[in-house]
């Protein structure tokens, strides 16, 4: 008889203490958690793009709740989401300025030299190691894709040799501005109409043999400017979004038409 | 101390539980895509598997073997990894936040972890005291960790190879630690 009532005891005394010993803990070691967490959780996209600095969403609402991060924190979101967490939150949302990213090259198959023919890896981090890609450009879009393959956005396209982004698709997640080896993707405004789509910092001589709509460094766009909104350094033109007006005399003067509007762009296309 | 350094070398390298025991192959595949996620797993491995083997060596002697009951081992310490595993989370998530997050969901994921039960199981079967348990248990789940690390950092360089289309994902994954396991081998004249 022993045989069974010991092993029963044993076990069912073992499975009770173990028991106890876990309700008692739940209770010593209970932690509030907000609710409001899991309510901004709801909200958020859920795409865990981490652009927000966060990990994932669920960081986010942590933070949100902690009141750690700002409303419009998210930038995959948007104003929309920015309201529902205002909302959610009990403060008003700021106003988010949309921004979208761009490939800050132009140099496709037909306007950019190459300097040899690349038949490796399809992968720009690794083509770019090779002597500064393929295209004799140094400074240019390596067109292996990289950032196409990490959009969760199906934003980017890869069009004659160049990535594209869809202005529209675009949620300014950065996930293809950490990945590309270049550094030619960057956040602009998406209200500002007017973009200097190089980023050679070789002399306008060196710039003209490689590629036909590079920025040569002419400076007409600094001269012309009504607003004084570009600053000339390392042979390049720069735009400083806060004081573009959209006036667009830059995109017309260009010589290379390295600056262009991308909202004519889109229309012309279409 | 000879024992004790030769036990640490045997259960890290000569009788890893991934490449020669064969035991945690699941949470091994599972979190080792990533160099990040595999630490995390790693460190917790490593806490749960220790203290788990000095609640299952006092259990099996203080309890089980007074009374005769030793063929309960597996049923009782399943019981005990289990809910170990529970107040563990419970007491991190109160005390250390840090950690929590830190650890995160790799906790909840040990207690059906084998190399927790196997570590605790074959300690008994050797007949470990229960300091060489403590070293036996920290060897095991270093050697573990060093499986899951190494493996990590294997994935993450196939990601970018050129891989046959057939043997994408985990083929090749099972290929490499196939390959691992045979470089393991090496070891056998160690100890």
């Amino acid at each position: 008889m022993t045989d069974i009532i010991y092993p029963v005891v044993v076990l069912g005394g073992l499975g009770s203490a173990f028991g106890i010993i876990l309700a008692i803990a739940s209770k010593v070691f209970f932690v509030p958690t907000d609710p409001k967490v899991e309510q901004l959780q709801n909200v958020l996209p859920g795409a865990n793009c981490g652009a927000c600095g966060f990990p994932g969403c669920a960081g986010l609402a942590q933070a949100l709740a902690d009141g750690k991060a700002p409303v419009n924190a998210c930038s995959v979101g948007g104003q929309k989401v920015a309201d529902l967490v205002a909302g959610i939150l009990g403060t008003e949302a700021e106003a988010v300025e949309k921004q979208v990213a761009v490939v800050l090259c132009q140099g496709d198959c037909d306007k950019a030299k190459d300097k040899f023919i690349y038949e490796g890896i399809q992968d720009c981090r690794i083509a770019s190691r090779l002597s500064d890609g393929q295209k004799a450009c140094s400074f240019g879009c390596t067109g292996c894709g990289t950032c196409y393959n990490v959009c969760q956005f199906d934003a980017i396209e890869m069009v004659n040799g160049i990535a594209v982004i869809d202005r529209e698709k675009c949620t300014a997640c950065k996930k293809c501005i950490e990945v590309c080896p270049k550094k030619i993707i960057e956040l602009v405004p998406y209200d500002n109409h007017a973009i200097v789509k190089c980023k050679s910092e070789d002399p306008g001589k060196v710039v003209r043999g490689n590629c036909s709509i590079g920025c040569i460094g002419c400076q007409i766009c600094v001269k012309n400017c009504p607003s004084n909104a570009f600053a000339f350094e390392n042979n390049l033109a720069k735009i400083n979004y806060d004081k573009c007006t959209n006036c667009m005399i830059c995109v017309e003067k260009c010589p290379t038409k390295a600056i262009v509007n991308p909202v004519k762009e889109e229309s012309l296309a279409n | 101390m000879g024992s004790i350094f030769t036990i640490l070398i045997s259960t890290i390298f000569v009788n890893n539980y991934v490449f020669a025991k064969f035991l945690g192959i699941c949470p091994f595949l599972g979190v080792s895509s990533k160099m990040e996620t595999a630490t995390g797993m790693g460190v917790a491995v490593t806490f749960v598997t220790t203290l788990a083997s000095i609640v299952t060596f006092i259990i099996q002697k203080y309890i089980l073997d007074v009374l005769g009951l030793g063929y309960l081992q597996t049923i009782a310490f399943i019981l005990v990894i289990a809910s170990l595993v529970q107040f563990v989370e419970m007491a991190i998530k109160k005390m250390s936040p840090t950690l929590y997050n830190a650890l995160g969901v790799y906790l909840p994921l040990i207690t059906t972890n084998c190399v927790v039960l196997g570590v605790a199981i074959l300690n008994i079967q050797e007949g470990y005291t229960l300091i060489e348990t403590i070293i036996s248990a920290v060897g095991a789940s270093l050697g573990f960790f060093l499986a899951l690390v190494l493996m990590a950092g294997v994935r993450e360089k196939l990601e970018l190879a050129d891989i046959p289309e057939a043997l994408v994902g985990f083929p090749i994954t099972l290929i490499a630690t196939g390959l691992m396991s045979i470089a393991f081998s090496g070891f056998a004249g160690l100890v």
